[in-house]
């Protein structure tokens, strides 16, 4: 009997958490779990902090899990990831991307980007801290960061026996397959 | 064949399934989807309305004509709705019928989190909650049958966790069902005062006998297991409460919830020793057992307030607290949503702004994001189409009480003119009202995420339509002062709103410029120019005085040292900062 895992993904609006989560789920229901996913939308288009839960184990019954709960915080945004770190159990991991988006407190100086998030992380969980944009940017297209940090996500809770490349080319439009699964590999080599 | 659906997918997965041809909704978080889903089979004639009202009264007209239709809306839509629901309680169907309500526990993406469960007691329908998407396709499917058995609509209760979780469903293939003859029916179907008092006793009746379904229904089930514990539940509710308990006690899960099953429930507690209700929101389900002089333990403990999840189930009754990471607060600061880089909404917004003792009465869509900083432009927002009527309120209260020397100026987005924006300017040119106007046509219904509406020129099934013409519209109104600008250009607009202040009469402007976000056909990208250059900081000519970060822009930012900073990957060239640049150190990319 397997457990259920809990993963959080969170980002800001346009990062492409969506697509990210939709090309997990599917690789999880092919592998046989039964799977559950709850996104909110609304407001994600105007900037706003966005999150996904996935869960997935044999028998799935809630759509969402409270604090304390996830297994691996995924998290497209810096600044997010300390957002939502009280959701994490204590011994779970995450996996973080170096980049920050400045929300609008910031922007009009209303507020700072706080410094020091990664060291501060760093000190009281267990993660990995990897550079997705500038992955993307070198495979030639920034949007593929989702599926970059996909590939971590996947090395980290070692989900490496589905066949990830297959799930790539029936979600992912044709144009983009080979580019995606380019920075998913990428991805899993950053862990 | 297995698919993951969300609950809306699979609403209209199970609409499909059950033989309906006529779905009519307005958009609205978290209910949106479900139409844009049924737009997807071509057996279903579907349509957005102009509003709630108007979807659930083509529903009615379709279900008494006899064919097997639906009404989606978001929880609020009811509220505009309830007019029609109330009378369609008495009447009944003739196809089967059901209103999709769309609660938002949580407030996810609207103003207020109501019940809705309560709705159907108040218009004596028929309550249906499902707790996952599998359910909400079967119990859609159910519905149907109940509906047309029993003479009744169905009030389909969903929740954001519903709508937008996605789990595993198993598809069939559609039923393909005729339409039910018309045969005329004066008593049934006209409301008078005769006919709606006989009404009121045949409901009665129905309710009676629908009592006795929900005790036999397969939509309410025992799960028997150890006894000491009983939880009685619904919707998402319930899979939290498994979540937590698993098989551990024993549930009374509840899918059919009006009229209630109250000899399942008596059942339920006798058999248990201890009696727990779990239920999101208001204690709907634990009042009605309460008043059956059932003890049980329920909004004691659980939150009325906000959505639930297993840990606040697990803390409440098992006083078990998860071990959390603790979150450094300095670490964080807020994320709120914010007008997009290139928002036509924002030049009108900031000129607003710079205007002193004006009073902004606001409305529901993207531009309520005026009221954020640092435009902070906004001074009530209360449900759609208030802007106009509540902006009549102020402004003649102001007048009968000799508060001089402020303007009223109530701004709408096009989508919410059309739906309740109309009557309101009615109201003020009827009564020689002088609160401004501005409706901000951005020629789409962009907060849902970019429906279109009577003023876009397409429907949802993405026919070529008449354009409804809101000039023509305000003129028929017969409002004398109509100006349409283009609120990126901010010189016409102050210069609009300027008139508007010194004029004592009705007044409309009219914000006409497409949605940044909206994927424009070419005669629009003619016609607005939408193929924009980007903006540029010279940073020599910057003197940091930082009046561009007065626009709250997204794409803009700012460095001691350097100055403003544009972003080129979100920086569309709306020129809204270069134009506000005193400096003139903003400027087009290789100009
Ligand atoms: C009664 C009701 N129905 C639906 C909604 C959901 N809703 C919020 S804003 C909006 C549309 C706004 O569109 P528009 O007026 O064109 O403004 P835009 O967002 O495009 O600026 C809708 C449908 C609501 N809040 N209340």
């Amino acid at each position: 009997m397997a457990e259920t895992k809990n993963i959080l993904l969170v980002g800001v609006g346009g990062q492409g958490t969506v697509l990210a989560s939709k090309v997990l789920a599917t690789g999880l229901i092919s592998a046989g779990y039964d799977v559950k996913m709850s996104e909110v939308h609304g407001m994600a288009q105007r900037g706003g902090s966005v999150t996904t839960q996935v869960r997935f184990g044999d028998k799935v019954y809630s759509p969402i899990i409270g604090k304390g709960q996830a297994d691996i915080i995924v998290a497209f945004e810096k600044m997010e990831a300390e957002r939502w770190i009280d959701y994490l159990k204590p011994e779970g991991v995450v996996v973080a991307n170096d980049h920050a988006v400045p929300s609008v407190p910031v922007l009009i100086g209303e507020a700072e980007y706080p410094k020091n998030v990664i060291e501060d992380l760093k000190a009281k969980v267990d993660i990995t801290v990897i550079n997705a944009v500038e992955v993307a940017k070198e495979l030639g297209n920034i949007k593929t960061q989702n599926i970059v940090m996909l590939g971590s996500l996947v090395k980290a809770l070692n989900l490496d026996n589905i066949d990830w490349e297959k799930v790539i080319g029936e979600v992912v439009k044709e144009r983009f397959v080979d580019i995606n699964i380019k920075a998913f590999n990428k991805g899993k080599e950053l862990v | 064949m297995k698919k993951l659906l969300t609950g809306n997918e699979a609403v209209a997965r199970g609409a499909y399934e059950a033989g309906v041809t006529l779905a009519s909704a307005y958009p609205g978080t978290p209910s949106t989807e479900i139409l844009e889903n049924v737009a997807n089979y071509k057996e279903i004639y579907s349509e957005w309305a102009p509003n709630e009202k108007v979807a659930l009264e083509v529903a009615i007209g379709g279900s008494i004509a006899g064919a097997r239709t639906l009404a989606a809306m978001k929880h609020v839509g009811i509220n505009v709705a309830a007019d029609p629901l109330f009378t369609f309680g008495y009447t009944g169907v003739n196809g089967g019928c059901i209103i999709i309500s769309a609660d938002d526990p949580g407030m996810h993406s609207s103003q207020n989190e109501q019940d809705n469960r309560y709705y159907a007691r108040a218009s004596k329908i028929a309550l249906i909650e499902p707790s996952d998407s599998q359910e909400a396709k079967d119990f859609v499917k159910e519905a149907y049958e109940i509906s047309e058995k029993f003479d009744i609509p169905i009030l389909f209760r969903l929740t954001t966790r519903i709508c937008h979780s996605k789990g595993l469903v198993e598809i069939d293939d559609r039923q393909s069902v005729p339409m039910k003859e018309y045969n005329k029916n004066i008593p049934k179907y006209v409301a008078t005062p005769a006919n709606g008092k006989k009404l009121h006793v045949v409901v009665e009746d129905k309710l009676k006998r629908l009592e006795e379904y929900s005790n036999n229904s397969s939509l309410n089930r025992f799960e028997w297991n150890d006894k000491k514990i009983g939880v009685i539940t619904s919707g998402v509710a319930y899979q939290y409460a498994k979540e937590v308990f698993g098989d551990t006690v024993s549930y009374l899960k509840l899918g059919f919830t009006f009229p209630l099953p109250k000899a399942m429930i008596r059942k339920f507690a006798d058999e248990v020793d201890k009696l727990y209700v779990i239920e999101e929101l208001e204690p709907y389900l634990e009042t009605e057992i309460k008043a059956m002089g059932i003890d049980v333990i329920g909004k004691e403990i659980i939150p009325n307030i906000g959505e639930l999840n297993p840990d606040i189930i697990a803390e409440a009754i098992l006083g078990k607290k998860s071990k959390t990471v603790e979150k450094n607060e300095d670490n964080v600061v807020g994320r709120p949503p914010t007008m997009c880089a290139g928002c036509p909404h924002r030049g009108l917004f900031y000129e607003l702004s710079k205007k002193k003792n004006v009073v902004v009465t606001g409305d529901i869509g993207c531009y309520t994001l005026g009221s954020a900083p640092p435009l902070s432009t906004m001074d009530t927002c209360i449900c759609m189409g208030a802007s106009i009527s509540a902006g009549h309120g102020f402004a003649k209260a102001n007048e009968i009480n000799g508060r001089e020397g402020v303007k009223v100026f109530g701004v709408i987005g096009d989508s919410t003119f059309f739906h309740s924006g109309i009557t309101g300017l009615v109201d003020i040119v009827y009564n020689k009202g002088n609160a401004a106007t501005i409706i901000l046509d951005n020629r789409i219904t962009g907060m849902t995420g970019h429906q279109e509406n009577p003023g876009t020129g397409y429907t949802l099934m993405g026919e070529p339509a008449e354009q409804i013409d809101i000039v023509k519209v305000c003129e028929a109104i017969g409002v004398k002062h109509i100006e349409k600008v283009n609120p990126l250009d901010l010189d016409q607009t102050k210069k609009a709103i300027e008139k508007a202040i010194n004029t004592d009469e009705p007044v409309v402007i009219i914000t006409e410029y497409p949605c940044v976000l909206k994927k424009s056909k070419q005669d629009e990208i003619d016609k607005y120019g939408l193929n924009r250059k980007e903006c540029v900081v010279d940073s020599e000519a910057c003197k940091e005085c930082k009046i561009c970060l007065k626009a709250g822009c997204p794409a803009i930012s700012f460095e001691k040292g350097i100055g403003a900073i544009i972003d080129e990957t979100m920086c569309v060239g709306c020129d809204v900062c270069l134009q506000i640049c005193p400096f003139d150190a903003i400027k087009k990319v290789g100009e």
